[in-house]
């Protein structure tokens, strides 16, 4: 492909404007799930008693109405009894009283609560039965609610998505080689092999394919690097028969006829010219492939073959907020958002990029 | 017609002995076994379920058994479901399955074909845009997000259809399974069909007969059936498809499918039940590709040479 082909399709590209949102929005995705895990201040497996099944929202926890009865519960637990309570700026006054004089050192319950930091003693009745401190509330934010455990939804995506987004890569990437590899060797050297290699491809294409990988994810333990394969091994034939297409209609063009006239080999003419001049078709091909992938990959993690704990992928969040629906919707609509978000802006680039790089137009 | 027939029947018996081969195999060489339940059995227990079950023989006999029984039709006994053979199985399953794949299968055409047609006539429309937009939805939202979301907006919230279960088949209990199933691959072919139909639209045979007077009905039944093409090719990856979805669906709606006994199946490591699947499976996508092939020759005369 000339400097000027590809120059070509890239302002074509640009002047999509569908296509470079979608490119914008998958940047934008990509760089919150590399980077957004550290920033949002929840490790992905911090477990958050005092929040489980907390709603999405802006605002900082705990909030008002949630921490009086989180201090019933730990009055309860240091055996005292929530005489009075003041809330004043960041701050929180409780009075304690007790029938036995009060442990100061319970007050260590406060800071353990994930709501409060450490107690400050303000005053003390000479028996010890009753107790005033004083403790910070801490602010903690929940941007996207928390799941059946308390764990921070947000993040929990956001390192989702990393896996899900690597298995789409990484799959394309496999079965891309694959796909090239065959096709450009069926379409090169032509002839009894093409045909052999073409109907191996067509038996394959018949194949209930889903069905092998489920079985082979069962008995062989289900696992991130064997989802990879499977899904490599599925994806691979339809990019086999697009550079096999594209090598055939290159083979009787002038300057593959020249390479070889020139001496080089089967070997340096695949490498050198057919591949390079088969990747446009085959980039748009690959962007389509990638949300099909993770879509594959959500779907055997739906099932629980797929990506197993402590990773997590979107689909085993959404397969998670499937079961707790009716109790907490976000937990379904969260992963699910950022899986449909993702796949529509791939599946809208791949179709950008088919129509930017087509030669006819 | 008939040439083609058997010829494609023909190159339908390799593959099928392929799959056959290559699931059995796999299955078999796979670690853990049908009889390794959370409390150990005895050794000599173990010994006497693999004899009577004639899984000690060397694996060759086995295969060999196993083609000699599914070509007498018998498909072996289930090793999980007692007392039960996988045909029994199937004789349950299968009416589950071919119910919702079917009504799923008409649903997906009749709703792609409508929604394509209409973007396709009306391009650059509004209703263009609106396929388009509803279409890739419906290639990116996975069925197993829209099941819950149908299950909590018309079984739970809104109460008028049952959120999971067989019921006899009734017709209120398929009705979601049905949409879900169907929906993606309705999105697919609203694609496709918009696609092919767009560039049939702009061909000189079509103009001619416009510029000729023909009614529009006459012309779009012309321009529709040259464009259905590629719809058809999809006839065969698309039954797969349906195949595949069935077994979400099945799993979400508690329904008791051949789609579900395949996951519990190879959960339990039920050799026969497995095997049983796939091999069902697989002719069920053979003949669905015949079938596509047939319908394309039908359309087309230049494909009854291929």
């Amino acid at each position: 492909m000339s400097a000027s082909l590809t120059a070509l399709a890239r302002r074509r590209l640009a002047r999509d404007r569908g296509a470079v949102a979608a490119l914008i929005a998958l940047l934008a995705i990509t760089l919150a799930c590399l980077i957004g895990p550290f920033l949002t201040g929840h490790a992905p497996e911090r477990i958050y008693p005092d929040f489980v099944r907390t709603r999405p929202s802006l605002a900082a926890h705990p909030t008002p109405d949630e921490i009086r009865p989180a201090l019933d519960r730990l009055a309860q637990r240091m055996r005292v009894t929530l005489a009075e309570m003041h809330r004043e700026g960041g701050q929180v006054r409780l009075t304690l009283t007790a029938s036995k004089p009060i442990d100061p050192r319970n007050l260590v319950l406060l800071p353990r609560s994930d709501l409060f930091g450490p107690a400050t003693i303000v005053e003390r009745s000479p028996d010890g039965q009753k107790l005033v401190v004083e403790a910070p509330v801490r602010r903690l934010h929940f941007l996207l609610g928390t799941d059946m455990l308390g764990r921070d939804l947000l993040t929990r995506c956001l390192v989702a998505g990393r896996v899900s987004l690597l298995i789409g890569l990484v799959a394309t990437l496999v079965a891309l080689s694959l796909g090239v590899a065959y096709g450009a060797v069926s379409g090169l050297i032509g002839g009894g092999l093409d045909a052999l290699m073409m109907r191996v491809v067509d038996i394959l294409y018949a194949l209930p394919f889903v069905f092998f990988v489920i079985v082979l994810l069962v008995f062989f333990r289900a696992g991130l690097w064997l989802v990879l394969v499977a899904v490599a091994a599925v994806e691979w034939l339809d990019m086999a028969r697009i550079v096999r297409t594209q090598t055939l209609s290159l083979k009787s063009r002038d300057f593959i006829r020249a390479a070889y006239a020139l001496g080089s080999g089967t070997g340096a003419v695949l490498v050198r010219h057919a591949v390079p001049n088969t990747l446009g078709p085959i980039i748009a091909a690959a962007t389509l492939l990638v949300p099909r992938v993770i879509l594959l990959e959500s779907f055997l993690s739906f099932l629980g073959l797929g990506v197993q704990e402590p990773a997590t992928s979107w689909g085993v969040l959404i397969a998670e907020g499937a079961r707790a629906l009716e109790a907490a919707p976000w937990m379904l609509a969260a992963p699910a958002g950022f899986l449909v978000v993702t796949l529509m802006a791939l599946n809208r680039l791949g179709d950008g990029l088919s129509d930017a790089l087509d030669p006819r137009l | 017609m008939t040439a083609l027939l058997l010829r494609r029947l023909a190159q339908s018996l390799p593959t099928l002995f392929l799959v056959i081969a290559g699931s059995f195999f796999l299955i078999r060489l796979a670690p853990g076994g049908p009889f390794d339940l959370e409390r150990p059995l005895p050794p000599a227990a173990i010994e006497n379920l693999r004899r009577l079950y004639g899984l000690d023989a060397p694996l060759p006999v086995q295969f060999f058994r196993y083609l000699a029984g599914l070509a007498r039709g018998d498909l072996g006994p289930s090793f999980s479901f007692r007392d039960l053979t996988v045909a029994d199985l199937f004789a349950r399953g299968l009416p589950v399955s071919a119910t919702l794949g079917a009504l799923a299968l008409v649903l997906a055409l009749t709703l792609g074909l409508a929604l394509g047609s209409l973007a396709a006539f009306r391009r650059g429309g509004l209703a263009d845009r609106f396929v388009g937009l509803v279409a890739s939805l419906g290639l990116a939202v996975p069925n197993f997000v829209i099941a819950p979301l149908l299950q909590i907006g018309f079984g739970l919230g809104l109460a008028w259809l049952p959120v999971g279960g067989w019921g006899g088949g009734a017709p209120q209990n398929l009705v979601l399974p049905v949409i879900t199933l169907a929906l993606p691959h309705a999105a697919g072919i609203a694609r496709l069909t918009r696609a092919s139909l767009a560039e049939v639209l702009v061909q000189p045979h079509i103009r001619t007969q416009r510029a000729m007077g023909f009614s529009r009905a006459r012309v779009a039944r012309h321009a529709l059936r040259g464009a259905l093409l590629p719809v058809v090719a999809t006839l065969g990856p698309l039954a797969a498809g349906l195949m595949t979805g069935s077994v979400v669906v099945e799993t979400i709606f508690g329904l008791p499918g051949i789609g579900r006994y395949f996951v519990d199946g190879a959960l339990n490591r039920d050799y026969t039940l497995v095997m049983g699947t796939v091999v069902l499976v697989a002719v069920l996508v053979l003949a669905f590709n015949l079938i596509a092939d047939l319908i394309a020759a039908w359309l087309d005369p230049r494909m009854r040479a291929a």
